[in-house]
């Protein structure tokens, strides 16, 4: 298997495709002639050509209402949101028209598109460019919500959401772009949406992570075997929406603890949800209240230490578990 | 100030053994030390010098106040020194602080601490103070499928929640629903003291514990008073002291003691201690006595007196005694008793009560043996009556049972051949 970054993981995706399914094009700012303002996209203007791979004007609600449009009349386009942030200006094409038209087109139109882009806090961007905003995009029917922590997972997943025939919202972390992994070569990768990974597994305690906090989530669990001989299993979703419940439950009835962490909020965020669901399928299995850590209640903050004292870090997560644990 | 005894809240520095600019070594004596009950050594932590003595020989100083300031050799303790001034904790506080800032690996410059260390009272998780048991679910579910009576258990989560850990450690005691196990006894903290288990109360002793606590203060207090003929009694320790010299004669109080351990060991509910929400029992009875000095009262420990003889008993008491009137008793000497007895009888009183010394269940008070004249077998005959009466704390000790444990007590000093048992 080759070694690759996320970034490069997430460009093979995009090219592997675009070879496959001459339908596929990718559209956005800065995409095409630039290599993209984080460069997923690098080298596919070159290869594809203008009709392919197209810059767009800096019009969120334009390109993606286009590419909603595009996806109803066959094509399968690829929409880079330069970060999710911007995603806001074209919430009423993602929310009231591609998450909705196959429903009130009575089954005509099925919208095969994919938004894409970094999700979550950067280096020092500040309140209006930090903002994981899956939460918001997971609670409207019609919309499936990825978000990968590893190269492979990256690249499986993306090439699922372009193969896929609804909406998918495919959500990256800037902070992580430059993190390698092992990636299958093979052209045929792909990883199912709607399924979990265990990424380690433990008898204890299980911590459910997503993008950002995985890695975070990783270290602590190593952290706490050193420290307590606990052992911590650790649980990505990857997909958000549809959520592979039983994974985490099966996790739950083993280990009986849980911590969620989160680079959201904490009111009305995923992991409130993932939180509801342990309680109603395993409540009998709790050895205490599933604890969650997120993004602390205020706008993400500009001066580097009060950044990172807002987000999840390794040593809330320990503290977290050391909690449900009574350590 | 170091805390060199469990009850202090100040200290007088009765003579410092280190002049300023004396180097020390760690566990070295710094100063002697007055507090409430005894003269302290207090050692050094850590190897350093005694920059600067604040508190000098005669001064008091309350606990954590800066009494010296210790370090390294020309170190300049100029700031600490005007904080220290300033006198409060708060600036003492700082003051032990300052000097690591500049050199944090440095454990020089820390403070000085008494040895032997006082052990801190083992904590017991706070229950909910409805009586409501707490349990987490998976918790629950494992009692139930084990068929463990959650009330036997004790809760070692927040609010003594019981936890998935609680249920594994009944399981794996062996602990089953039919067979009452007892836990095996813990060592205490405090040197020599009893080891004891605790056992979760029941929830009708808690409900009896606190409603009897509401009815009277902290401690709900009852009196039993019983008669003891003393004749047996006097004339064995006169057959005992008639072979032992004049320094080792044994008192009728430590026959007493002798009498009330090995009774206690045959009557646990009385050889407890009511805590919140165990009941404390314990494996030997450790008998506080309790000996006038001239500044009040102090109760040292005859640790495990069921199992020592009397004259072992007596000697210890005197050795005791001794050192409470010096006021060189060690805290562990005066703590952790499960029992007191307080013997006024020298002094011409015939009856009268103790107030319990907490956690302890129970105390007799001694009266004096008079000569009365009783019935017998119809005759009125002379005979010495001892009047004793048990304080009880009704949170674990109910009537019948403080009688049972004078009927006990009764028995073995109207018979002393029983106390050969």
């Amino acid at each position: 298997m080759a070694v690759l970054t996320i970034r490069d993981a997430l460009n093979q995706a995009l090219r592997e495709e675009l070879i496959r399914d001459e339908n596929v094009f990718i559209m956005g700012e800065e995409v095409a002639e630039y290599d993209g303002a984080y460069k997923v996209t690098r080298g596919l203007w070159k290869e594809f050509g203008d009709k392919r791979v197209v810059d767009s004007p800096i019009t969120e609600l334009g390109f993606a209402g286009l590419g909603v449009g595009a996806a109803m009349a066959g094509l399968r386009p690829v929409i880079e949101f330069m970060t999710w942030n911007f995603s806001i200006l074209a919430a009423d094409q993602i929310i009231n028209h591609a998450a909705k038209m196959l429903y009130m087109s009575g089954g005509e139109f099925n919208v095969p598109i994919v938004f894409r882009g970094p999700n979550g806090s950067a280096y020092q961007v500040s309140s209006q460019h930090s903002q994981a905003l899956e939460a918001m995009y997971a609670n409207f029917p019609g919309l499936k919500v990825v978000m990968p922590s590893t190269a492979a997972d990256a690249k499986g997943l993306l090439k699922s959401a372009i193969r896929d025939d609804n909406p998918v919202i495919f959500m990256e972390q800037e902070t992580m772009y430059g993190m390698k992994g092992e990636v299958p070569e093979d052209e045929d990768f792909t990883i199912p949406l709607g399924v979990a990974d265990v990424k380690r597994e433990g008898t204890d305690c299980t911590i459910i992570a997503r993008s950002f906090t995985v890695p975070q989530a990783l270290q602590a669990a190593e952290k706490i075997r050193e420290e307590f001989d606990v052992s911590v299993e650790v649980i990505d979703p990857r997909t958000i929406k549809p959520l592979d419940i039983d994974t985490i439950i099966a996790s739950v009835k083993k280990t009986n603890r849980v911590v969620i962490a989160e680079e959201s909020h904490s009111f009305a965020s995923v992991g409130a949800e993932i939180s509801h669901q342990i309680m109603e399928n395993a409540f009998d299995y709790l050895d205490a209240p599933v604890k969650r850590v997120s993004t602390a209640e205020a706008p993400n903050p500009y001066a580097r230490n009060l950044e990172l004292a807002a987000l999840p870090s390794v040593e809330k997560i320990i503290a977290a578990v050391k909690e449900v644990c009574y350590l | 100030m170091p805390k060199l005894s469990p009850t202090m809240e100040e200290g007088q520095i009765s003579r410092w053994l280190k002049n300023e600019g004396d180097s020390f070594e760690a566990g070295e004596t710094l100063a002697e030390v007055d507090t409430d009950k005894a003269t302290m050594e207090m050692t050094a932590l850590s190897d350093g010098t005694l920059l600067k003595i604040i508190k000098a020989g005669g001064d008091t100083a309350a606990l954590g106040e800066t009494i010296a300031i210790t370090g390294k050799k020309g170190e300049d303790i100029s700031a600490l020194l005007t904080e220290a001034s300033t006198g409060s904790t708060k600036s003492t506080e700082k003051a032990k602080e300052t000097p690591a800032v500049q050199e944090p690996s440095s454990p020089s410059k820390t403070e000085v601490a008494a040895a032997p260390s006082v052990p801190e009272a083992v904590s017991v998780p706070s229950a909910p103070s409805n009586g409501r048991l707490i349990v987490s679910p998976i918790a629950a579910r494992m009692a139930a499928d084990n068929g463990i009576d959650l009330r036997s258990v004790t809760g070692s989560g927040p609010n003594g929640r019981i936890i998935k850990r609680d249920i594994e450690q009944a399981l794996a005691g062996g602990q089953s629903p039919t067979a009452e196990t007892r836990k095996p006894f813990t060592p205490s903290t405090i040197v020599g003291a009893s080891p004891f288990r605790d056992e979760t109360a029941s929830r009708m002793r808690q409900v009896i514990a606190s409603r009897l606590a509401e009815s009277i203060g902290p401690i709900p207090t009852f009196y039993l008073t019983v008669e003891i003929e003393m004749d047996g009694v006097l004339a064995v320790r006169k057959q005992i002291n008639d072979n032992l010299g004049d320094d080792a004669k044994v008192s009728v109080n430590d026959i007493i003691i002798k009498a009330a351990a090995m009774s206690l060991i045959k009557h646990p509910w009385v050889n407890a201690s009511y805590q919140d929400k165990t009941v404390r029992f314990y494996e030997q009875a450790d008998i506080g006595v309790a000996v006038a000095i001239d500044e009040g009262l102090i109760t040292p420990v005859v640790r495990g007196a069921n199992l020592k003889g009397i004259a072992e008993i007596s000697a210890e008491v005197k050795d005791l005694a001794a050192k409470a009137k010096a006021k060189k008793l060690q805290p562990e000497e005066y703590t952790g008793a499960t029992f007191s007895v307080s013997n006024l009888g020298m002094m011409g009183i015939k009856e009268f009560t103790a107030i319990i010394n907490p956690p302890e269940a129970a105390i007799i008070a001694v009266g004096g043996a008079t000569q009365t004249p009783v019935v017998r077998n119809g005759e009125i005959v002379v005979r010495s009556i001892m009047h004793v009466t048990m304080s009880c704390d009704h949170r674990v000790v109910d009537g019948a049972t403080g009688a049972k444990f004078l009927q006990t007590f009764k028995q073995m000093l109207e018979t002393p051949a029983m106390m050969l048992l």
